[in-house]
């Protein structure tokens, strides 16, 4: 069996076990859908106070919003795994149990959970985006589909890669590393704006660091057909994602680093 | 923006700030069990007698959850980083023109510095320990101790919350008073209340948002214990909380006709009333006002609450065997 189709069925399974509660699954899908919603409406209630921000109406700020929305509800959904890999797998000696198998660990650590709580933020994100769509006039081109798709593709391997540094620590701290939250969730938080409204040292972490910005505004731009007010070259724009896809490649080297150098923590 | 994911509490990990930090709560831990679980002396109690056993619970959890120090300074970092990215965003609005917001910017610093060390204040869950009680069935036991269940939680709900909001505010306000100013960048730190009667007042709220926080997760709790399971209460009560209490925005900033129904309803008291007195927005006989409004529903949840408590122990059936 293919990777491809055994991931398929770690996420078919995953899927039905959480079916089997459909009261509980359906109330923490409208938990997240709330608790994703009323940030929108803080968003709301300061553009109705201040009518702009960095040059941008609230339509716009929509676009941004719903695209880092949708990015990251997918890449949370998908990599459960790898965040609790420190206190689920590497603490309990469970991991060991995954080096006995002959897949690798990365699609074992996938298909862990598929997360479907996280379609209440998916949903938050397509309805803020449509939000944006509604109040700039944005056209869905193929042009801009293509686009966005690989911004979200980009976005989700970005993401993914945070998770799997986050893991890769738990190899020496065994515990699962919180304060990669800041990134995660902080780095989604912070590209619900356009970077353009944050300060200068601000801005460069979030586009060289930890490129979030390469996968949320300069693609983003693109779509819109605009140019960057900050003055990257129109070619860049499009074409940022891909620095998603090189920051997941230099997780999974460090991961595999991790790999060798793990021994056994469990009892 | 969500802080925390399951973090949210669970609801958000991820969280407020977010919806969703992620949950720093250690999953259980046990109670323990002092002089708390002996009887009160029947002869010659008086009123010390009576209270020692809510007093050993509010000590002994309290020295237990300042033990989780790596939670606390996972908790500050990540408070710091969100309380960072929520003041860049107010200073890009107000750099913008502020002919229509509500406060300053330097108010809406103080503000969300405010929010970030008192974040562990928010009442999104129900009590951890409550909680797997309840999963357990063990709660039906809280009804042979000898002593009020509605106080026993509630002692446990404050020692609980005010020893995860101490190390954090501490270190907090040692990064937003002090480390931020001597680097040169005083704008952006906490600026001190403008006079004495606004830092007086403050403490004052303070101490009601405190209590209203812990009569609110009782709330929370007794919801749980009736439905035996704490899915909804929790799920429903984040989202409530940020928003009504002012954490996602400031009160103040949600259209004008709203303001005076929004500065009424109970969760206005945990964030919204004491941050306000702090920079001056409240003032005066408006923030005597205010604060015994934030009692007033302190007490009426605490009366309201502990009768409901009482109805849902005596119809409690619990599962397991």
């Amino acid at each position: 069996m293919g990777p491809l189709r055994l991931y398929g069925r770690y996420a078919a399974a995953s899927i039905r076990a959480q079916f089997s509660y459909p009261g509980t699954l359906a109330m923490m899908i409208a938990g997240q859908f709330l608790v994703t919603v009323i940030e929108f409406i803080g968003v709301w209630a300061l553009f109705r106070r201040f009518g702009q921000i960095g040059g941008w109406r609230l339509g716009d700020v929509a676009l941004f919003y719903g695209l880092v929305s949708v990015t990251f509800s997918l890449a949370d959904a998908a990599t459960r795994g790898f965040d609790v890999f420190g206190s689920v797998f590497v603490k309990t000696g469970a991991f060991d149990r995954l080096l006995l198998r002959p897949r690798s660990t990365t699609l074992q650590l996938m298909g862990y959970e598929l997360r479907l709580t996280r379609v209440g933020r998916l949903i938050q994100g397509v309805g803020v985006f449509a939000v944006g769509m509604a109040l700039t006039g944005f056209q869905l081109t193929p042009a801009a589909m293509a686009i966005l798709a690989f911004a979200i593709a980009g976005g989700v391997a970005l993401f993914s890669g945070l998770l799997v540094m986050q893991a890769t620590l738990s190899f020496w701290t065994v515990e699962s590393l919180e304060a990669v939250n800041i990134l995660t969730y902080g780095g989604e938080a912070a590209a619900e704006y356009p970077m353009n409204v944050y300060a200068a040292w601000f801005r460069d972490v979030l586009t060289f660091a930890v490129p979030i910005g390469c996968v949320t505004y300069l693609p983003m731009l693109a779509a819109m057909g605009r140019p960057d007010p900050l003055g990257a070259p129109g070619w860049v724009l499009p074409l940022a994602p891909a620095a998603g896809f090189l920051f997941l490649g230099i997780a999974l080297f460090v991961w595999r680093f991790g790999l060798k150098r793990y021994a056994s923590a469990g009892g | 923006m969500t802080q925390r994911g399951e973090w949210l509490p669970s609801p958000l990990r991820g969280g407020v700030g977010g919806g969703g930090l992620p949950d720093d709560l250690p999953p259980t831990e046990k109670t323990p069990r002092p002089a708390a679980s002996q009887p009160p002396s029947p002869r010659g109690g008086g009123l010390p007698g009576a209270l020692t056993p809510y007093l050993a619970v509010f000590a002994g959890r309290f020295q237990l959850m300042l033990q989780y120090r790596a939670a606390a300074f996972a908790g500050f970092i990540t408070q710091c980083w969100f309380g960072i990215i929520r003041i860049l965003i107010f200073a890009a609005f107000y750099a913008g023109g502020s002919a229509h917001a509500p406060m300053t910017l330097s108010n809406a610093i103080a503000y969300t510095w405010l929010g970030q060390a008192f974040l562990a204040f928010l009442p999104w869950n129900a009590d951890p320990d409550v909680t797997e009680m309840v999963r357990t069935g063990a709660v039906a036991y809280e009804q042979l101790r000898p002593v009020d269940t509605y106080a026993w939680w509630y002692a446990r709900a404050l020692a609980w919350s005010i020893a995860r909001v101490l190390p954090r505010a501490t270190l907090m306000a040692a990064f937003a008073v002090v480390l931020i100013p001597l680097v040169g960048l005083g704008e952006w730190g906490m600026p001190p209340p403008p006079n004495a009667a606004a830092a007086g007042l403050f403490a004052v709220s303070v101490m009601g948002m405190v209590l209203l926080s812990a009569s609110i997760t009782l709330v929370i709790n007794i919801v749980m214990t009736a439905m035996l399971t704490d899915r909804g209460p929790s799920t429903l009560a984040a989202p409530i909380v940020n928003l009504f209490s002012g954490m996602v925005v400031p009160l103040a900033f949600f259209p004008d006709a709203a303001r005076p129904w929004l500065r009424a309803q109970p969760f206005a008291g945990l964030v919204d009333i004491p941050f306000s007195i702090y920079f001056g927005g409240l003032s005066g006989w408006r923030a005597v006002g205010a604060i015994a409004l934030q009692f007033g529903w302190t007490a009426a949840l605490i009366v309201g609450g502990r009768i409901w408590l009482g109805r849902v122990m005596r119809r409690l059936v619990v599962q397991g065997g």
